[in-house]
């Protein structure tokens, strides 16, 4: 070893004859300086303030009513179950003596299995007749990357209709996988609700067979949902133009409270024989953020083309990461296939979804309390994370410069980050910033 | 519709289906005007008929047809996975102990990482391959990126050369693993090849690897595996490896290394990263991709990191900035998990020194393998040269069989490895060795 550093010593020292032939300058000297993330950037600049009443309704990650991020009971004991799984004999544990090895391409099985179980029924006739091509994914992002290049290779002339707004994140996942967007009607600024007339115009006047992103619950950043019936409306434009309907699904749970609730925009389009697409997050209803865990889905017309499709999506997979990470798919496969652990987790999330509801509430009251001449209804008309407050940028920066509360520029109000402790003082910053609107 | 309730019905799945369509006309006739039938993809038709079943993954498939094998004495030589002696995974005691640090931490939360991965990780793993004194790392000229694994670092520098760098081409070695072409094509990079093993001497053909990078176009990017090439084991001596340097300098290429095996393949983490730390050294730019798959044995966490060494501090700054607009669109932030075991362990000076020691191990038993192996074919007279196997380094041997052989050795003795004559070492122990040197005896006498 002494020797070997030795000779490589020797070897650079002879090699300075060589520095004199290397090219000077950086072949990176041309590369920008890209754009901060908007919505990261926002959480940075919260952190960076001293201010003892700043308020962070920035990033969409829950929070309780103390202001801080949770672990789920549920998943602390699977990751207290998984640890110690580690110091027993592998013998003992055949089922997962490979369990940090690599997982197959498409991910664990049984964590897909129970997750497809969640968005498509414990029932699903889909499920039994193994209609469904699905892999793990890279929580919703990945998930939504992996089908962008999976609909750039197998309909390389189709388009994505993405709606407006949306997560921003979304139009650089389309744009990377080089898939043309376009937009469709969905916010209606002057409601502060859904623009139905408009999207189905949209929906009417796409070509035949077009693609389309819909957000299957608590849109984001809107929080603004269609109906039932609108959605069964949606559902029928969708059948007489033939369109494809891929649902990003990042909260269900966490919208209502009720997983099953949340999944009702997915089950009228599978009623209607829609052969869908869909994204699926554990990033917020099982707080597995930093894990990365997630699924897409794909249903096919038969078992065939699943099989088919599915080796198309691991092909994708493969030399982007090989096979997804391990971690998060076990502490998930682990709490919905217990009973217990799976009873305890829809507790759990019906807690978050409640007290989301309760800061919606309080947040306009408290405003209506103090006099506030303008409409505050669809601060708990809307639903999920997030509020989409209606207030001008100019009006954000006002609150972020005079009241140190930190928001998206947008307007957008996470709701997770009002806690009982701020709720009066921002409902007092907003009614400033917008009295005089 | 009552035409329905008479069709034949095979299998239960057959009735639903029928019905669920059965359903969909009556809707479709009842209704004026529109009709369902004509359009192009109506519920019932998918937007990916015309998908076609992918072929097996080459190296995974191995693995497919060795569990379906039932003799008691198969073997599996195909994927890379360490095994003991006695054939079962391991899990360090270093990582075990990090793990539980983490489990019992009440103050740890699961958020998301930022774009770029956690801090700690990133600093420590450019510390492991550049060494704690590294100039480049005092003069910040290094940026590092959490990726998912050596894979995804690949995948992430790829794809940033591909958006920002003059050059579109990469040249690989030739053999190379299986995915890195995918990888690199994938990423909007041309792929090309140079010579790199000699099937004669089953060592390195570095005349000719010299000649195909010299006539490489200039700043062209070029593949190098760091240490334990995968899958012929064959490395370039610390010579050679200048001679490597000299040449890419001369034409400006541009390095990019993969390290997948730093300090699996002799035991050493400083003697498996010397190939970098040379061309760092003389203070030229150079990708290099980092996996703690192996060495760690953290395989399915996907945890390794991309780090890209620059000239100046501010153009660093640049780069890590445009490599999250790489990152953010692909999977937003890297997994927690398997990155704070690493962090956890090289911070902590009597976990890292446990791990040497464990990676030692690990080490030590292969080349062990490797020597039991050559003086079982040794005693049985296997002719040819086998020298070889105690040459080549890391976790594969590169046989030098061919695939008629194989199929003969998978047909005959259930031993289970890549068409390429490919074995891993790591799936050996001293009890399954004369079965192997068996096998490889028979396929060379008989089979040509």
């Amino acid at each position: 070893m002494a020797l070997r550093t030795a000779i490589t010593r020797r070897i650079l020292s002879s090699s300075s004859a060589v520095h004199a032939t290397r090219s000077m300058s950086s072949w990176w000297k041309n590369v920008e300086p890209a754009p901060k993330d908007p919505i990261l950037g926002v959480t940075e600049a919260f952190l960076a303030d001293p201010n003892p009443d700043k308020v962070n309704v920035g990033v969409g990650a829950y929070r309780d009513d103390n202001g801080k991020p949770v672990v789920l009971d549920c998943v602390r004991e699977a990751e207290r179950r998984i640890a110690g799984n580690m110091n027993m004999c592998f013998d003992y544990c055949l089922t997962i003596s490979n369990f940090r090895e690599y997982l197959p391409m498409g991910g664990s099985n049984k964590m897909v299995e129970e997750t497809l179980k969640l968005a498509y029924g414990d029932d699903s006739d889909l499920i039994k007749d193994k209609r469904i091509a699905a892999v793990q994914a890279l929580s919703g992002t990945g998930a939504c990357r992996l089908f962008a290049d999976f609909q750039k290779r197998f309909s390389p002339d189709s388009q994505i209709y993405i709606p407006v707004p949306t997560w921003a994140n979304h139009h650089n996942i389309w744009r990377d996988a080089n898939v043309p967007q376009r937009t469709f009607h969905y916010y209606h600024p002057e409601s502060k609700g859904l623009d139905f007339a408009s999207l189905m115009d949209d929906v009417k006047n796409a070509p035949n067979g077009s693609f389309f992103l819909l957000h299957a619950c608590a849109h984001n950043p809107t929080g603004v949902d269609p109906t039932v019936e609108q959605w069964k409306e949606i559902s029928y434009q969708f059948k007489v133009k033939g369109h494809f309907a891929f649902f990003d699904m990042a909260y269900q749970g966490f919208a209502s409270g009720d997983p099953e609730r949340d999944a009702k925009s997915i089950r009228i389009f599978l009623e209607d024989g829609h052969l869908i697409g869909c994204s699926q997050s554990y990033a917020k209803n099982m707080g597995l953020y930093g894990q990365r865990v997630g699924c897409l889905s794909l249903v096919c017309e038969d078992e065939k083309q699943a099989v088919a499709v599915k080796s198309q999506l691991q092909q994708l997979a493969r030399p982007m990461y090989s096979n997804p990470p391990v971690h998060g798919a076990l502490i998930v496969s682990t709490i919905l296939g217990d009973p217990e652990l799976k009873q305890l987790w829809l507790k759990e999330v019906k807690g978050m979804a409640d007290r989301i509801i309760g800061m919606r509430s309080a947040l306009k009251e408290n405003i209506e309390k103090l006099g506030s001449p303008l409409s505050w209804e669809h601060i708990t008309k809307q639903i999920g994370m997030f509020c989409y407050s209606g207030m001008t940028p100019e009006q954000v920066d006002r609150l972020t410069n005079e009241y140190h509360i930190y928001m998206t520029r947008n307007g957008r109000i996470s709701m997770a980050g009002v806690t009982t402790g701020n709720v009066e003082y921002l409902a007092k910053a907003i009614h400033e910033v917008t009295k005089g609107a | 519709m009552e035409n329905v309730d008479k069709l034949e019905m095979n299998s239960s799945a057959a009735d639903r289906r029928l019905s669920t369509l059965a359903r969909h006309l009556a809707v479709t006739i009842n209704n004026e005007g529109s009709s369902i039938f004509s359009s192009p993809t109506s519920a019932g038709d998918s937007a990916f008929a015309n998908v076609a079943r992918a072929p097996e993954d080459p190296i995974l498939g191995v693995t497919v047809a060795y569990n379906k094998d039932p003799s008691p004495v198969k073997l599996n030589l195909g994927v890379g996975a360490y095994r003991t002696e006695e054939g079962k995974p391991l899990v360090l005691n270093v990582v075990r102990k990090a793990e539980q640090l983490l489990v019992n931490d009440r103050s740890r939360v699961k958020e998301y990482l930022p774009i770029v991965g956690l801090a700690d990780f990133n600093k420590l793993s450019a510390k492991l391959i550049l060494g704690a004194d590294s100039p480049a790392i005092h003069g910040n000229l290094v940026t590092t990126v959490q990726c998912l694994s050596g894979t995804g670092s690949l995948r992430v520098g790829a794809e940033f050369l591909a958006r920002h760098y003059r050059e579109r081409t990469i040249y690989i070695p030739n053999p190379t693993w299986g995915n890195h072409t995918k990888v690199f094509t994938l990423a909007g990079l041309t792929v090309k090849t140079y010579r790199y093993y000699d099937p004669v001497t089953r060592g390195l053909n570095i005349q000719g690897l010299l000649e195909d990078l010299e006539s490489a176009p200039t700043g062209a990017i070029v593949l190098l595996h760091a240490c334990a090439h995968n899958p012929t084991g064959v490395d370039p001596t610390l010579q050679q490896w200048e001679q490597i340097r000299q040449m890419i300098r001369s034409k400006s290429l541009l390095p990019f290394f993969d390290s997948a095996y730093q300090g699996f393949a002799s035991g050493s983490l400083d003697g498996d990263a010397q190939s970098v730390r040379m061309f760092v050294g003389d203070g030229g730019e150079c990708f290099i991709a980092q996996s703690y798959a192996k060495n760690m044995g953290l395989y399915g966490e996907r945890v390794g990191a991309l780090s890209i060494v620059c000239r100046t501090a501010d153009v660093a700054s640049r780069v890590n900035s445009q490599l999250k607009l790489v990152i953010r669109p692909m999977y937003s932030n890297p997994p927690i998990h398997g990155a704070s075991i690493v962090a956890t362990i090289l911070k902590d000076r009597n976990l890292y020194h446990e791990w040497t020691l464990e990676l030692k191990a690990m080490a030590d038993r292969i080349i062990t393998m490797r020597k039991h192996l050559f003086d079982a074919l040794g005693a049985r007279g296997t002719p040819g040269d086998w020298s070889h196997i105690i040459k080549q380094i890391g976790m594969f041997t590169f046989t030098g069989l061919n695939r008629k052989q194989v199929t003969f050795m998978t047909k005959e003795y259930h031993i289970y490895m890549t068409s390429d004559g490919r074995i891993s070492m790591a799936g050996l122990s001293s009890r399954t060795v004369p079965h192997l040197a068996d096998a490889i005896h028979a396929a060379v006498t008989t089979v040509v």
